[in-house]
Protein backbone atom coordinates (compact mmCIF):
# COMPACT_ATOMS: atom_id res chain seq x y z
CA UNK A 1 0.00 0.00 0.00
CA UNK A 2 1.61 3.24 -0.93
CA UNK A 3 1.87 6.07 1.47
CA UNK A 4 -0.78 8.21 0.31
CA UNK A 5 -3.38 5.28 0.45
CA UNK A 6 -1.95 4.84 4.34
CA UNK A 7 -2.59 8.30 5.03
CA UNK A 8 -5.95 8.87 3.01
CA UNK A 9 -7.24 5.82 5.50
CA UNK A 10 -5.95 7.35 8.69
CA UNK A 11 -7.17 10.27 8.11
CA UNK A 12 -10.95 9.04 7.28
CA UNK A 13 -10.66 7.28 10.52
CA UNK A 14 -10.38 10.48 12.70
CA UNK A 15 -12.49 11.35 15.30
CA UNK A 16 -14.42 7.97 15.08
CA UNK A 17 -12.81 5.11 16.93
CA UNK A 18 -12.62 6.24 20.73
CA UNK A 19 -15.67 4.93 22.73
CA UNK A 20 -15.98 6.35 26.37
CA UNK A 21 -15.58 3.24 28.08
CA UNK A 22 -16.95 4.86 31.50
CA UNK A 23 -20.20 6.22 30.75
CA UNK A 24 -21.97 8.52 33.65
CA UNK A 25 -24.49 5.68 33.99
CA UNK A 26 -22.04 2.67 34.82
CA UNK A 27 -20.28 2.26 38.12
CA UNK A 28 -16.82 0.88 37.83
CA UNK A 29 -16.01 -1.87 39.78
CA UNK A 30 -12.14 -2.57 40.49
CA UNK A 31 -10.97 -6.87 40.23
CA UNK A 32 -10.26 -6.59 43.85
CA UNK A 33 -13.96 -5.41 44.45
CA UNK A 34 -14.41 -9.02 45.93
CA UNK A 35 -11.67 -8.25 48.70
CA UNK A 36 -13.75 -5.34 50.70
CA UNK A 37 -10.44 -3.70 51.07
CA UNK A 38 -12.10 -0.42 52.23
CA UNK A 39 -13.51 -2.34 55.54
CA UNK A 40 -10.38 -4.18 55.98
CA UNK A 41 -8.85 -0.93 56.08
CA UNK A 42 -10.77 0.26 58.95
CA UNK A 43 -11.24 -2.93 61.00
CA UNK A 44 -7.54 -4.04 59.86
CA UNK A 45 -4.29 -3.70 61.94
CA UNK A 46 -2.85 0.01 61.54
CA UNK A 47 0.99 -1.56 62.60
CA UNK A 48 2.94 -3.57 60.45
CA UNK A 49 6.01 -3.68 58.11
CA UNK A 50 4.22 -3.70 54.37
CA UNK A 51 1.51 -1.06 53.55
CA UNK A 52 -0.99 -1.92 50.88
CA UNK A 53 -3.05 0.00 48.72
CA UNK A 54 -5.17 -0.10 45.56
CA UNK A 55 -5.20 2.83 43.21
CA UNK A 56 -8.29 1.23 41.74
CA UNK A 57 -10.03 2.32 38.44
CA UNK A 58 -6.86 4.18 36.91
CA UNK A 59 -6.92 5.57 33.09
CA UNK A 60 -4.87 2.50 32.11
CA UNK A 61 -3.65 3.42 28.05
CA UNK A 62 -1.41 1.40 26.15
CA UNK A 63 0.84 3.79 23.21
CA UNK A 64 2.47 1.64 20.68
CA UNK A 65 4.48 3.44 17.75
CA UNK A 66 7.89 4.54 16.23
CA UNK A 67 7.92 8.17 16.72
CA UNK A 68 9.46 10.63 14.62
CA UNK A 69 10.69 13.98 15.80
CA UNK A 70 7.22 15.38 14.49
CA UNK A 71 5.40 12.59 16.02
CA UNK A 72 7.24 12.77 19.21
CA UNK A 73 6.26 16.82 19.63
CA UNK A 74 2.59 15.66 18.93
CA UNK A 75 2.59 13.08 21.56
CA UNK A 76 4.33 15.56 23.64
CA UNK A 77 1.66 17.94 23.36
CA UNK A 78 -1.11 15.87 23.85
CA UNK A 79 0.48 14.49 27.04
CA UNK A 80 1.92 17.54 28.58
CA UNK A 81 4.90 15.17 28.93
CA UNK A 82 7.71 13.88 26.08
CA UNK A 83 8.07 10.13 26.22
CA UNK A 84 10.46 8.50 27.75
CA UNK A 85 12.66 6.98 24.96
CA UNK A 86 15.57 5.66 27.71
CA UNK A 87 14.60 2.08 28.05
CA UNK A 88 13.39 1.31 31.99
CA UNK A 89 12.55 4.70 32.68
CA UNK A 90 9.63 6.90 33.26
CA UNK A 91 7.91 10.28 33.72
CA UNK A 92 5.37 11.95 35.56
CA UNK A 93 3.65 15.27 35.46
CA UNK A 94 0.74 16.39 38.08
CA UNK A 95 -1.18 19.19 37.43
CA UNK A 96 -2.24 20.50 33.57
CA UNK A 97 -4.70 18.80 32.19
CA UNK A 98 -4.72 15.93 34.97
CA UNK A 99 -1.65 13.40 36.36
CA UNK A 100 -0.04 11.70 33.82
CA UNK A 101 2.31 9.24 34.70
CA UNK A 102 4.18 7.21 31.49
CA UNK A 103 6.58 4.18 31.58
CA UNK A 104 8.85 3.05 29.23
CA UNK A 105 7.83 -1.14 28.27
CA UNK A 106 9.82 -1.66 25.21
CA UNK A 107 11.17 0.48 22.45
CA UNK A 108 8.60 0.84 20.83
CA UNK A 109 5.79 0.54 23.75
CA UNK A 110 4.40 2.95 26.09
CA UNK A 111 2.05 2.67 29.22
CA UNK A 112 0.24 5.40 30.03
CA UNK A 113 -2.01 6.26 33.88
CA UNK A 114 -3.71 8.64 33.74
CA UNK A 115 -7.04 9.54 36.25
CA UNK A 116 -9.91 7.49 34.82
CA UNK A 117 -11.75 10.85 33.91
CA UNK A 118 -9.08 11.87 31.68
CA UNK A 119 -9.10 8.71 29.72
CA UNK A 120 -11.21 9.29 27.44
CA UNK A 121 -10.45 12.95 26.41
CA UNK A 122 -6.82 12.05 25.93
CA UNK A 123 -7.87 9.42 23.76
CA UNK A 124 -9.77 12.17 21.21
CA UNK A 125 -7.19 13.84 21.98
CA UNK A 126 -4.49 11.81 20.04
CA UNK A 127 -7.09 10.97 17.52
CA UNK A 128 -7.07 15.20 16.62
CA UNK A 129 -4.04 16.19 17.16
CA UNK A 130 -1.45 13.01 16.44
CA UNK A 131 -0.78 12.15 12.44
CA UNK A 132 1.22 9.21 11.54
CA UNK A 133 1.44 5.72 12.27
CA UNK A 134 0.58 4.45 16.01
CA UNK A 135 -1.73 2.63 17.95
CA UNK A 136 -3.50 4.10 21.32
CA UNK A 137 -5.77 1.45 22.91
CA UNK A 138 -7.37 1.77 26.69
CA UNK A 139 -6.40 -1.20 28.83
CA UNK A 140 -8.11 0.63 32.09
CA UNK A 141 -10.45 -2.24 32.70
CA UNK A 142 -7.35 -5.18 32.31
CA UNK A 143 -5.34 -4.18 34.82
CA UNK A 144 -5.29 -2.60 38.12
CA UNK A 145 -2.72 -0.58 40.35
CA UNK A 146 -1.06 -1.75 43.67
CA UNK A 147 1.06 0.68 45.86
CA UNK A 148 3.62 -1.16 48.76
CA UNK A 149 5.85 0.24 50.87
CA UNK A 150 6.72 0.22 54.21
CA UNK A 151 9.88 -0.75 56.08
CA UNK A 152 9.92 -4.93 54.85
CA UNK A 153 8.15 -3.93 51.44
CA UNK A 154 11.46 -4.98 49.87
CA UNK A 155 11.76 -8.30 51.83
CA UNK A 156 7.93 -9.10 50.46
CA UNK A 157 9.38 -8.12 46.47
CA UNK A 158 12.67 -10.27 47.36
CA UNK A 159 10.32 -13.80 47.48
CA UNK A 160 8.62 -12.59 44.91
CA UNK A 161 10.12 -10.94 42.06
CA UNK A 162 14.02 -12.25 40.74
CA UNK A 163 14.72 -8.63 40.02
CA UNK A 164 16.86 -6.69 42.07
CA UNK A 165 15.28 -4.00 43.87
CA UNK A 166 18.17 -1.98 45.31
CA UNK A 167 18.33 1.35 45.49
CA UNK A 168 21.79 1.50 43.33
CA UNK A 169 20.52 -0.76 40.44
CA UNK A 170 16.81 0.59 41.05
CA UNK A 171 16.64 3.93 41.43
CA UNK A 172 13.11 6.04 42.11
CA UNK A 173 11.21 6.52 38.41
CA UNK A 174 12.67 3.10 37.43
CA UNK A 175 10.04 0.70 36.23
CA UNK A 176 10.59 -2.71 34.63
CA UNK A 177 8.38 -5.33 33.42
CA UNK A 178 9.38 -9.17 35.08
CA UNK A 179 7.30 -11.97 36.58
CA UNK A 180 5.90 -11.26 40.33
CA UNK A 181 4.81 -14.54 42.03
CA UNK A 182 5.17 -16.56 38.66
CA UNK A 183 2.81 -14.56 37.06
CA UNK A 184 3.78 -12.22 34.39
CA UNK A 185 2.57 -8.56 32.75
CA UNK A 186 3.83 -6.60 35.61
CA UNK A 187 5.52 -3.76 36.29
CA UNK A 188 7.31 -2.45 39.19
CA UNK A 189 8.41 1.10 40.15
CA UNK A 190 9.74 2.36 43.12
CA UNK A 191 8.27 5.74 43.45
CA UNK A 192 9.58 6.55 47.06
CA UNK A 193 12.76 5.16 49.17
CA UNK A 194 10.38 2.26 50.46
CA UNK A 195 7.11 2.25 47.91
CA UNK A 196 6.48 0.24 44.84
CA UNK A 197 3.69 0.21 42.56
CA UNK A 198 2.86 -2.81 40.18
CA UNK A 199 0.59 -3.04 37.58
CA UNK A 200 -1.13 -6.42 37.26
CA UNK A 201 -3.32 -8.27 35.01
CA UNK A 202 -6.97 -8.22 36.43
CA UNK A 203 -6.85 -11.92 35.74
CA UNK A 204 -4.23 -11.94 38.59
CA UNK A 205 -5.43 -9.58 40.90
CA UNK A 206 -6.80 -12.29 43.64
CA UNK A 207 -4.01 -14.25 42.97
CA UNK A 208 -1.53 -11.60 44.03
CA UNK A 209 -3.68 -10.18 46.61
CA UNK A 210 -3.69 -13.84 48.16
CA UNK A 211 -0.02 -14.07 47.81
CA UNK A 212 1.07 -10.75 49.07
CA UNK A 213 -1.08 -11.70 52.19
CA UNK A 214 0.62 -14.49 52.55
CA UNK A 215 3.96 -13.39 52.03
CA UNK A 216 3.46 -10.38 54.54
CA UNK A 217 2.02 -12.30 56.98
CA UNK A 218 5.36 -12.31 58.91
CA UNK A 219 5.66 -8.41 58.91
CA UNK A 220 2.19 -7.43 59.72
CA UNK A 221 -0.02 -6.09 56.25
CA UNK A 222 -1.70 -2.94 57.06
CA UNK A 223 -4.01 -2.10 54.74
CA UNK A 224 -5.10 1.24 53.38
CA UNK A 225 -8.02 2.59 51.63
CA UNK B 1 20.49 -19.88 36.59
CA UNK B 2 21.59 -18.07 33.36
CA UNK B 3 21.88 -14.37 33.90
CA UNK B 4 21.01 -12.75 30.43
CA UNK B 5 21.47 -9.43 28.86
CA UNK B 6 18.44 -7.86 27.21
CA UNK B 7 20.14 -5.59 24.33
CA UNK B 8 16.45 -3.93 24.34
CA UNK B 9 16.12 -3.28 28.48
CA UNK B 10 19.97 -2.57 28.43
CA UNK B 11 20.16 -4.82 31.73
CA UNK B 12 21.06 -8.51 32.81
CA UNK B 13 18.05 -10.12 33.96
CA UNK B 14 17.13 -13.39 35.25
CA UNK B 15 16.74 -16.62 32.78
CA UNK B 16 13.13 -17.10 34.29
CA UNK B 17 11.67 -13.63 32.34
CA UNK B 18 13.17 -15.77 28.79
CA UNK B 19 12.00 -18.12 26.25
CA UNK B 20 14.43 -19.66 23.72
CA UNK B 21 12.64 -19.68 20.23
CA UNK B 22 14.79 -22.17 18.26
CA UNK B 23 17.64 -21.48 15.79
CA UNK B 24 18.37 -18.06 14.74
CA UNK B 25 19.24 -16.79 11.23
CA UNK B 26 16.76 -19.12 9.50
CA UNK B 27 15.75 -17.53 6.28
CA UNK B 28 12.72 -18.50 4.30
CA UNK B 29 13.48 -19.40 0.94
CA UNK B 30 12.89 -16.11 -0.62
CA UNK B 31 10.36 -18.09 -3.59
CA UNK B 32 8.18 -20.71 -1.97
CA UNK B 33 7.00 -21.92 -5.26
CA UNK B 34 10.07 -22.27 -7.09
CA UNK B 35 12.12 -24.18 -4.51
CA UNK B 36 12.43 -27.84 -4.07
CA UNK B 37 10.33 -30.09 -1.43
CA UNK B 38 13.91 -30.58 -0.19
CA UNK B 39 14.62 -27.13 0.15
CA UNK B 40 11.38 -26.38 1.61
CA UNK B 41 11.49 -29.51 4.14
CA UNK B 42 14.85 -28.22 5.19
CA UNK B 43 13.59 -24.45 5.69
CA UNK B 44 10.67 -25.66 8.02
CA UNK B 45 11.87 -29.02 9.54
CA UNK B 46 15.69 -29.16 9.73
CA UNK B 47 17.18 -27.41 12.66
CA UNK B 48 21.29 -27.55 13.84
CA UNK B 49 22.40 -29.21 16.96
CA UNK B 50 25.68 -28.55 17.63
CA UNK B 51 27.70 -29.23 20.77
CA UNK B 52 29.12 -26.33 20.92
CA UNK B 53 28.67 -23.08 19.84
CA UNK B 54 24.97 -21.97 18.75
CA UNK B 55 22.84 -19.21 17.27
CA UNK B 56 19.50 -18.77 19.14
CA UNK B 57 17.01 -16.51 18.85
CA UNK B 58 15.37 -15.92 22.57
CA UNK B 59 12.45 -13.69 23.55
CA UNK B 60 12.33 -11.61 26.85
CA UNK B 61 8.79 -12.58 27.32
CA UNK B 62 8.40 -11.36 30.60
CA UNK B 63 9.56 -8.31 29.77
CA UNK B 64 10.16 -5.94 27.07
CA UNK B 65 8.84 -8.82 25.02
CA UNK B 66 11.70 -8.29 22.04
CA UNK B 67 13.48 -10.94 20.38
CA UNK B 68 17.08 -10.55 20.15
CA UNK B 69 19.72 -13.64 19.21
CA UNK B 70 22.05 -14.94 21.30
CA UNK B 71 25.25 -16.99 20.65
CA UNK B 72 25.67 -19.52 22.84
CA UNK B 73 27.93 -22.90 24.19
CA UNK B 74 25.73 -25.60 24.40
CA UNK B 75 27.73 -27.62 26.20
CA UNK B 76 29.39 -24.56 29.21
CA UNK B 77 25.99 -22.58 28.95
CA UNK B 78 28.62 -19.94 28.41
CA UNK B 79 26.43 -16.71 26.80
CA UNK B 80 29.09 -15.34 24.26
CA UNK B 81 27.15 -12.78 22.79
CA UNK B 82 23.46 -11.02 22.32
CA UNK B 83 22.94 -9.27 19.81
CA UNK B 84 19.85 -7.90 18.04
CA UNK B 85 17.78 -8.83 15.02
CA UNK B 86 19.71 -7.99 11.56
CA UNK B 87 22.89 -8.16 13.02
CA UNK B 88 25.51 -10.79 12.62
CA UNK B 89 27.49 -12.45 15.55
CA UNK B 90 31.05 -11.33 16.25
CA UNK B 91 31.73 -14.90 17.89
CA UNK B 92 31.16 -18.13 15.22
CA UNK B 93 32.59 -21.92 15.82
CA UNK B 94 35.71 -22.87 14.68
Amino acid sequence: MSDAMLNEQVEATKGKMVMNQIPADIVGESPLHHADLETLASRGQDQGGVHLKEKSLQGLLILRAKPDEAQMAEIESVLGVALPTTPLTSVEMAGGKGDVSVRWVSPDEWFIVVPATVAFQLESDFQTSVSGHYSLVNVSSGYTILQLSGDNVVDVLKKSTPIDVHPSVFPVGKVVSSVFAKSGAMMLRRIGDNAFELIIRRSFADYIWLWLQDASMEYGLVIEA
Amino acid sequence: MLHIYCPHCGESRDEEEFHPAGQAHIERPKDPDACTDKEWGEFLYFRRNPRGVHHELWVHAAGCRKFFNMTRNTQTYEIKEVYKLGEQPSVVAE
